[in-house]
């Protein structure tokens, strides 16, 4: 093969009739044979020109084909001697390569607008090519790609060993090791008939000369031919600032690492980015980037790019009334009265006053600027809830740098991929966090919580401690106060489903946070409070009250006793108590071990809340009882927003049967609206307030979340209706305007007859005796599926159950259940030990309904 | 309308006929037997092509059920039966210029092993079906539908596991078995399954002779749209008919192996009757095959009477009469 030829025409998910040879010149004037995909709608909006990378061809951009060339026009080429455009005996530099894509362009008389699509090496390509067509482009799209390669970072492996003098050709040529060697970069592997489509331009060595010609061109060194010729590309950038640009990317990827990324985000800052958690350099192949790209043109045809963020009218536009976080630290700066008290065995372990925390906080935050932690930097907080979490959160916040949190219970892996992906530069932790962080290779300044014997501290490669900073800081002015609309958190989710995603908040959506829950809880200046409950550990001084850590593993709420609450509560004769469902039940637990004199104090505080997982009314009913009776709540809301809805223990007790889980009524200054189920289960209709519409729950308020970091296509689809935030819960309005939660949008079991919501049903099963637990699934294809109940039935045999139980179901549910199945231990996260995984759950019955598995 | 319906000692057949006497159609039945009826009956084998035309000749529809439907038996019993007899039809019809023929085909023409989950009346491939009985019926349909022109308008109605009282194929089979104890829940009766009461399968196929100019060419699943569980399904009808119920259960992958040894050996003795278990039915019992009723009931403007519950109470009834 020397001139270009047509692709077989059975390659997996490729259209013949997408191919077409195209003449162009080359670099040297020299007509050459192009092998173009090109497929187009009769009045496209504009052209789509994606540009593959090595050792790739076109045939990696047949999803991009297939997802868009119902209203674009879409053209992939093959690069000369790549694929199956035409072999030549010419190096083909970059610089060549971007004259050559030019003259192709023009042959093809391509029209505006050009939105560019580009992987690998086709980015520099691209790039160069946008730079000189700057009137055409109105939109890039960019996938696993550089356009530097500065000195002081190492050469990836694989590109390193294809660089060798000696194995070049070896390697990329002769052999099919890089070849193979990038295929097998696709995570799940791809199917054997893709990766065979992958090869098919490339059998023979000399087919795969332009392969290891491509690696030759990559200027790894300052005087390789082709290094001005990237370095132009790149500073060209700047000229592409207005144009509208998505970084796609996958992490998993040994060639195109994170810090390619993010150069790009820095020459680029107008950028969004969306990283697919657990796809690699193939991104295209391992993750659903062609609808990603679909969005993206679908929101260029309609003119709105820039801006998929909470809308800045939601945000204070003067600060004339703004109370900061730290606000009471400086009101209280010289009160000597306890501030933060953390609890020991024997009684208070620790005090620190207002005074001590607001200058330990002043003095931090001036450390912090001072050693060079920027403004808006990102600092990854590894510190259990207690005092010294409290005073770094506060310092950080002081600085204006943006604290990262993610909950321990990610695991190493989970919490490597959420900090690594959130671009922390600094942490701050104790030993362990810091040990943790060392071993997720996160880079940056590391700040140490307490002091390290020096063989520790050098092996954690420990920069400073806090009282360092607080030494450095103690001389020097405070840090200038971040804008409200600056950001002010980076909060990781649950990771319950999928990869846990970075919630941003700016300063603005902290403050009215707090002032919500001040607001929803009547929470006054002389309120002293139980924080049993990690977030709200940290928002005493933000509320300006007296806050008490019981002796407790905070991270575990299942480990607090009654005498340990009792012991707190005493500490500061608090009145508020704030705890999650697992601590409740523990303090019911334990309530006998109280003696006269720990229950009195226990009933003088007035307010319980549980938050943190649904809880049960006899929970709540039999903790507020242990404290005297005192008044209970329970709030409705997510890492996203929080509170979204409360609602009381009198309420539940009166009214809090229906269908689904009775969350209570919108918080004051927060909007909760409907977005109707369409019969396959979508939530697509417009929103609306109308009672007993089930549909997902959509949240307004000052207190949503700004966006989700990195995560532009997700982002898109949660604020798709303007102002709103999709919680991805289903639920209804009653007629009284109290919220019910009926379950998950991706829970919705879509039956022939209709929708049906797991919730309701479930909680009408588990009022039956023999039933413990049930979870209530689909099982079959979307639009036809079938309604399985699935129960923890201890007394019964599992698998398929008896007639009995399956109509006493029946009967209690209202479903006509097509099977029921008992099982000894329905799946259950692990935080909360109380949400059902119903789509493990209709994976398993779904296996054993179809009769080839040997039953549950 | 004067209508035929073949195969009229068979239940289903008996129950169509009677439906269409009822409601005032002249019918005639064609049978081997001699059926019970008030209608008219014509003896005759359906492999008989003189017998088959003069059976249909002066009929305005057919309702063609006559097949051959047991699990054992050499591949020439069933092709002459399923295959040529229904070509002895279609060549009547057209003598004689029927317009309507309503063709009773099995969903098994389109199972080809795997389960069968929310599934639509796919095409019947005689090349993947298993079994005689699924092979020589897939291409019976194939034959018919391949006939639609515009002076004859067909219609193929797959009925799934039809059972009512008086049902020897499905219940009977589960109560002779349930009574000698030889009953078994393979890999504990997991798999989800659709049935059809029999009344609701008669009233299809009424609907579909009344429908066949509207749906011509076209291939219907008919069930009650109630899958069950075949564990629930076989405890059903043995509380209904007063027999043990199941208890033990086997692996499929035995089961099947067990399937394969007794048919050999019931061929090898010539016995008569049919082995307890076969492969085909090691597979109907263990492999789910449920479907989407909507586009059936929509098209047929049907739908199924009488439910699942009602069904196993009529079963009951009809078990026990008082």
């Amino acid at each position: 093969m020397t001139t270009a030829s047509l692709p077989p025409a059975d390659l997996p998910g490729l259209d013949p009739d997408w191919s077409q040879v195209v003449s162009a010149p080359d670099a040297a004037g020299v007509q050459r044979q192009w092998h173009v995909l090109d497929a187009a709608p009769p009045e496209p909006l504009g052209t789509v020109l994606c540009v593959h990378g090595n050792p790739t061809w076109s045939y990696t951009f047949r999803s991009v084909i297939s997802e868009l060339s119902d209203t674009w026009r879409v053209i992939a080429p093959d690069h000369l001697g790549m694929g199956f455009s035409e072999r030549t005996e010419r190096f083909h530099t970059l610089a060549d390569r971007i004259d050559e894509l030019s003259a192709l362009t023009d042959a093809l008389d391509i029209q505006g607008p050009v939105l560019v699509v580009a992987h690998d090496w086709g980015g520099p390509i691209s790039l160069g090519w946008a730079e000189r067509h700057h009137d055409l482009v109105s939109g890039i799209v960019l996938l696993n790609t550089a356009v530097s390669q500065s000195d002081d970072t190492h050469v990836p492996a694989l590109i390193s060993a294809a660089r060798n003098g000696r194995l070049l050709r070896t390697v990329t040529q002769r052999t099919r090791a890089f070849l193979d060697g990038t295929l097998r970069l696709a995570h799940p592997g791809l199917p054997r008939d893709v990766a065979d489509a992958y090869r098919a331009p490339y059998r023979s060595a000399s087919q795969r000369q332009s392969i290891a010609d491509f690696v030759a061109d990559i200027p790894l060194e300052n005087d390789h031919p082709s290094r001005t010729t990237l370095d132009t590309v790149a500073d060209g950038l700047t000229a592409l600032r207005d144009v509208p640009t998505l970084l796609i990317w996958g992490p998993r990827d040994p060639v195109f690492a994170d810090r390619y990324l993010r150069d790009l985000q820095r020459r680029m800052p107008h950028a969004q980015t969306h990283r697919f958690e657990g796809a690699g350099h193939l991104v295209v192949e391992d993750a659903p980037v062609a609808a990603t790209v679909r969005h993206f043109a679908d929101d260029l045809a309609a003119g709105r790019t820039r801006e998929l963020r909470a809308q800045p009218a939601l945000l204070p536009t003067t600060s004339a009334e703004r109370r900061t976080l730290w606000a009471a630290l400086e009101n209280r700066a010289d009160d000597n009265a306890a501030a933060v008290v953390e609890m020991g065995r024997r009684g208070p372990a620790r005090t620190i006053t207002w005074k001590q925390l607001s200058s330990t906080v002043g003095d931090v935050s001036a450390g912090l600027t001072a050693i060079g932690v920027g403004p808006q930097d990102r600092v990854a907080l590894l510190v259990p809830p207690g005092a010294d979490l409290t005073a770094v959160l506060y310092a950080t916040w002081r600085a204006g740098a943006v604290p990262v949190i993610a909950d321990a219970g990610l695991g190493l892996p989970g919490l490597r991929r959420a900090l690594r992906g959130a671009d922390v530069q600094h942490v701050i932790g104790i030993a362990r966090g810091l040990s943790a962080a060392k071993a997720m290779g996160l880079q940056g300044t590391y700040i140490s919580v307490g002091g390290f014997a020096p063989g520790l501290r050098r092996a954690l490669g420990v920069d400073y401690t806090v009282v360092e900073l607080a030494q450095i800081g103690r001389q020097l002015p405070t840090s200038s106060t971040p804008p409200v609309t600056a950001e002010a958190a980076v909060l990781f989710t649950s990771g319950a489903t999928g990869p846990a995603k970075g919630v941003v908040y700016r300063h603005a959506q902290l403050e009215a946070q707090r002032d919500i829950v001040r607001d929803t809880f009547g929470i006054r200046a002389d309120d002293r409070l139980v924080a049993a409950f990690a977030p709200f550990a940290l928002f005493g001084p933000a509320l300006g009250i007296a806050s008490v850590v019981p002796n407790m593993d905070v991270t575990k709420p299942g480990t607090l006793t009654s005498r340990a609450l009792a012991d707190a509560v005493a500490a500061i004769d608090a009145s508020l108590v704030f705890a999650a469902p697992a601590a409740l039940r523990n303090i019911v637990r334990t309530a006998s071990t109280l003696d006269q004199a720990q229950r009195a104090r226990c009933e003088r505080v007035r307010l319980l809340l549980s938050a943190g997982a649904p809880v049960s009314r006899e929970t709540l009913r039999a903790a507020s009882h242990v404290l005297g009776g005192c008044a209970a709540h329970t709030p409705y809301g997510m890492t996203e927003a929080l509170p979204v809805a409360d609602v009381t223990l009198e309420e539940l007790e009166v009214g809090g049967r229906g269908n689904g889980v009775l969350v209570g009524r919108p918080v004051s200054g927060v909007q909760v609206a409907i977005s109707p189920l369409d019969p396959a289960g979508g939530a697509t209709e417009p929103l609306t307030d109308s009672p007993d519409v089930t549909g997902e729950i959509c949240v307004r308020g000052p207190h949503v979340k700004d966006h989700y970091d990195q995560l532009w296509a997700t982002q898109r689809d949660s604020a798709r209706d303007h102002g709103w935030h999709r919680t991805g819960d289903i639920g209804h309005l009653d007629v009284d305007g109290r919220l019910w939660v009926e379950g998950r949008v991706a829970h919705i079991i879509t039956t022939p007859a209709g929708v049906v919501t797991p919730v309701g049903p479930e909680q009408r099963l588990e009022r039956l005796d023999p039933v413990r637990l049930a979870a209530v699934v689909g099982v079959g294809p979307a639009g036809r599926q079938v309604v399985v109940a699935v129960v923890e039935a201890p007394l019964q045999p599992e698998g398929v159950a008896s007639i009995e139980l399956v109509d006493s179901l029946r009967l209690a549910a209202g479903i006509d259940f097509a099977a029921a199945l008992v099982v000894d231990a329905l799946p259950v996260d692990i935080r909360h030990n109380s949400k059902i995984d119903r789509l493990q759950v209709s994976a398993m019955a779904a296996e054993v309904l179809a009769g080839r598995g040997s039953g549950p | 309308m004067r209508v035929l319906v073949t195969g009229g000692t068979s239940l289903l057949g008996r129950v169509v006929a009677q439906q269409l006497n009822d409601r005032g159609d002249e019918v005639v039945t064609m049978q081997r037997g001699v059926a019970a009826g008030s209608w008219k009956q014509v003896r005759g084998d359906i492999r008989d092509a003189a017998a088959v035309s003069s059976a249909v000749e002066g009929a305005d529809a057919v309702v063609h059920l006559a097949a051959r439907v047991s699990v054992v038996g050499d591949w020439d019993a069933f092709e002459s039966v399923n295959v040529s007899g229904t070509q002895n039809v279609l060549d009547a019809a057209r003598a004689h210029g029927v317009s309507r023929l309503v063709h009773v085909s099995s969903p098994s023409v389109a199972h080809f092993g795997e389960p069968l989950v929310g599934a639509d009346a796919d095409a019947a491939d005689p090349k993947r079906a298993h079994g005689h009985y699924a092979r020589s019926k897939a291409m019976a349909e194939r034959l018919v539908l391949g006939a639609v022109d515009d002076s004859l308008a067909v219609v193929a109605v797959r009925p799934h596991l039809v059972w009512g009282p008086g049902d020897t194929q499905l219940i009977g089979r589960v109560v002779e078995r349930a009574a000698s104890g030889r009953l078994v829940l393979i890999n504990g009766g997991t798999a989800l399954i659709d049935t059809t009461y029999l009344d609701n399968a008669a009233d299809a196929l009424v609907a579909a002779l009344d429908r066949v100019h509207d749906v011509s060419g076209e291939v219907f699943v008919v069930s009650n749209g109630e899958p069950r569980t075949v564990a629930e399904l076989l405890t059903r009808i043995c509380r209904a008919t007063g027999v043990p119920e199941p208890t033990r259960s086997v692996p499929r992958i035995v089961a099947s192996g067990v399937g394969v040894v007794v048919e050999r050996a019931w061929s090898a003795f010539g016995r008569d009757g049919e082995p307890p278990m076969t492969r085909f039915l090691a597979e109907q019992l263990s492999t789910a095959h449920w479907f989407d009723q909507r586009h059936t009931q929509e098209r047929l403007q049907w739908a199924p009477a009488v439910t699942l519950a009602e069904g196993f109470e009529r079963l009951a009834a009809a078990s026990h009469p008082s």
